[in-house]
């Protein structure tokens, strides 16, 4: 019972993680009709400056603070150097032209930070675990990323759903050009989304930085899960994006955990250990075929998509 | 008399220089040049299997390396088995490679546009993990091959034969791409790129000539893979990495789309591009990666649009 519990943890934590590289993904998606694959490399530049920052400022908060700023300074300067050429333009393009950002950031690490990776402690007042019940005891730092993932899940909600930029948001997402045209400042609105979707990418990798390794290629198996989701649960859908990347999340986790006793039932223990492991990596990728069988456009598509 | 296309003069001047590769690597007494030019001719064929889909068919696959990686795995596998004759290995590898391909553009092909990108690209992630997860192989650190597969008296060990047989199947795939593309069924593909519903109005099953397309595009790509674990001896999950297939990509949008040729001159340019830009430093990417999104932004007909397609044209 204790390993459910904690594995759903792990799994929610996984799944919120997720969810912030890919609610910038598909919020800027369903805006501009853009597909960024350099959003993975914003990940990555979140991590490495949070090593950075809070190794020289000795604060988790402050440094952080500062990483997830400069994270988002940083995706507005991409947008308007690099990206905005290649708005409008068909999606071959734009895979193109952001797969030369994902080589030019993976390049300009190894220049700045060097080719060793870089680690990031858990901060003190969040070391340590938490008793939940007999037998059961979780990392505060994880809870604590549960819980602010959770808080910005509810404020990326209301912020769409309840304010004035967040109907600009939907009506642009529904048809930008009409939009436009009864006057919203789409343009101002776009920028918006993808500093929004920078921070909430640096936000990521702060997160992550105390529980993977800090390394150059990092932000890429993290950019391929965010593209699953969001396409399991509707280009363009936040909460889509939010309810796929749940049972994601629980899938990687659960399947990990029980795959192999599962399998012990039918195989021998040698071949169940290797099998399970193969199969938890490539559950996710089995249920996006299952989704795409049955409904094409995700799960939960945006009302409106086209 | 009719005079021959630009292009067609093109093709044949490139394959006669390739042809004659050797001797200029014998002369200079330095085996390099060939080992790289081998690697180019290899990519090549893989970039001309992706521009019968990507070019042609207008279908943005994001995952064409998973053919590659299935192909090179075949051979790595069967050899580890002490299967080793090429007449059992290469047509068995292909064959993985095409009952991939039907999977997966199976399920694709029932996407469109920018879902039909991510879809690919997580397949192929897909089966890169089956990779990494394929312990008895190698796992994520590959497998190495011992022995080049066996042709009777072919030696493919030696250098030279195992350039012109990597050059054949290039000459080869180009010919059946072009020639692909002359027929009806490279007309339905062309027309369904271009305008789905009437081709579907004039009565084509598209999806099915898609499908089509798209395993003939990934048996050939598992040939290039075939190759490729032959040249390198060795074989791990990195051969499909993503970024491999978008590499596949570049080679074909820089070379030009829509033209069996012009894959050949990009995977060309691009490989004499990293090897330029790889000597003069370490960081070779910082400058690679502007140059894509330049070359994306201003030249979208590819290299080949310098050589019209009929002569008199342009």
């Amino acid at each position: 019972m204790s390993l459910l519990i904690e594995q759903t943890l792990n799994g929610v934590q996984l799944a919120l993680l997720l969810f912030l590289v890919a609610a910038g993904l598909t919020l800027v998606f369903g805006i501009m009709d853009f597909m960024n694959l350099s959003h993975g490399s914003l990940f990555m530049m979140g991590a490495y400056f949070a090593a950075t920052f809070v190794a020289l400022t000795g604060s988790f908060i402050v440094g952080g603070l500062l990483a997830i700023a400069c994270t988002a300074l940083l995706g507005l300067a991409i947008e308007a150097i690099w990206l905005r050429p290649l708005f409008g333009r068909g999606h071959l393009d734009q895979v193109l032209g952001t797969f030369g950002l994902v080589l030019f950031f993976n390049d300009f690490v190894r220049l700045v930070w060097g080719a060793a990776g870089r680690t990031l402690a858990v901060p003190q007042f969040l070391a340590g675990h938490i008793t939940l019940g007999p037998a059961l005891t979780y990392p505060v730092y994880r809870l604590v990323l549960i819980g602010v993932g959770l808080v910005v899940a509810a404020g990326l909600y209301l912020l769409v759903q309840r304010t004035k930029t967040g109907m600009i948001i939907r009506a642009a997402a529904s048809d930008r050009d009409m939009a436009g045209a009864i006057g919203a400042n789409v343009t101002l609105v776009s920028t918006f989304v993808f500093g929004l979707g920078a921070a909430l990418a640096g936000l990521a990798g702060l997160f992550a930085a105390p529980l993977l390794t800090v390394q150059i290629g990092m932000g890429d198996n993290i950019l391929i899960l965010a593209l699953v989701i969001i396409v399991i649960g509707g280009l363009g859908s936040i909460r889509g994006a939010f309810l796929a990347a749940l049972i994601v999340g629980l899938i990687d986790a659960l399947g990990r955990a029980y795959l192999p006793e599962l399998l012990r039932l039918v195989l021998s223990p040698v071949a169940a250990s290797t099998a399970a492991g193969a199969l938890s990596s490539v559950a996710i990728y089995i249920l996006l075929a299952f989704v795409l069988l049955v409904k094409p456009q995700g799960l939960f598509p945006a009302r409106g998509a086209r | 008399m009719k005079r021959p296309s630009p292009r067609l003069l093109l093709a044949c001047v490139l394959f006669i220089l390739l042809a004659l590769a050797p001797i200029l690597a014998s002369i200079v007494g330095n085996d390099y040049p060939l080992i790289v030019l081998t690697r180019v001719v290899i990519l090549a064929t893989a970039a001309v299997s992706l521009d019968l889909i990507l070019g042609y068919g207008g279908m943005v696959s994001l995952g064409h390396a998973a053919f590659l990686g299935i192909g090179a795995y075949a051979v790595g596998i069967m050899t580890a088995e002490d299967v080793t004759s090429g007449f059992v290995q290469w047509p068995l590898a292909i064959l993985a490679a095409a009952i991939a391909a039907f999977v997966i553009g199976a399920l694709s092909l029932r996407t469109r546009g920018v879902y039909f990108i991510l879809v690919t690209l997580a397949f192929a992630q897909m089966v890169y993990f089956v990779g990494v997860g394929l312990d008895a192989y190698g796992g994520e650190d590959g497998l190495v091959i011992p022995t080049r597969s066996r042709f009777g008296i072919l030696n493919l060990a030696n250098r030279t034969t195992f350039y012109f047989i990597c050059l054949a199947c290039l000459v080869a795939t180009v010919a059946l791409v072009a020639h692909l593309a002359r027929t009806r069924f490279g007309l339905v593909l062309r027309g369904a790129a271009l305008n789905e519903r009437r081709m579907r109005a004039l009565g084509f099953p598209v999806y099915r000539y898609r499908l089509a397309a798209f395993v003939i595009a990934g048996a050939l790509c598992g040939l290039a893979g075939i190759l490729l674990a032959n040249h390198s001896e060795f074989v791990s999950p990195s051969i499909m990495n993503w970024g491999r297939s978008a590499d596949l990509i570049i080679m074909v949008v820089l070379g030009g789309m829509g033209s069996a040729i012009g894959p050949l001159i990009g995977a060309m340019v691009f490989m004499l591009a990293e090897e330029t830009l790889s000597h003069l430093t370490t960081y070779w990417q910082l400058i690679f990666g502007p140059l894509i999104l330049i070359f994306v932004r201003f030249a979208r007909s590819g290299l080949i649009g310098l050589f019209p397609e009929r002569s008199g044209d342009g």
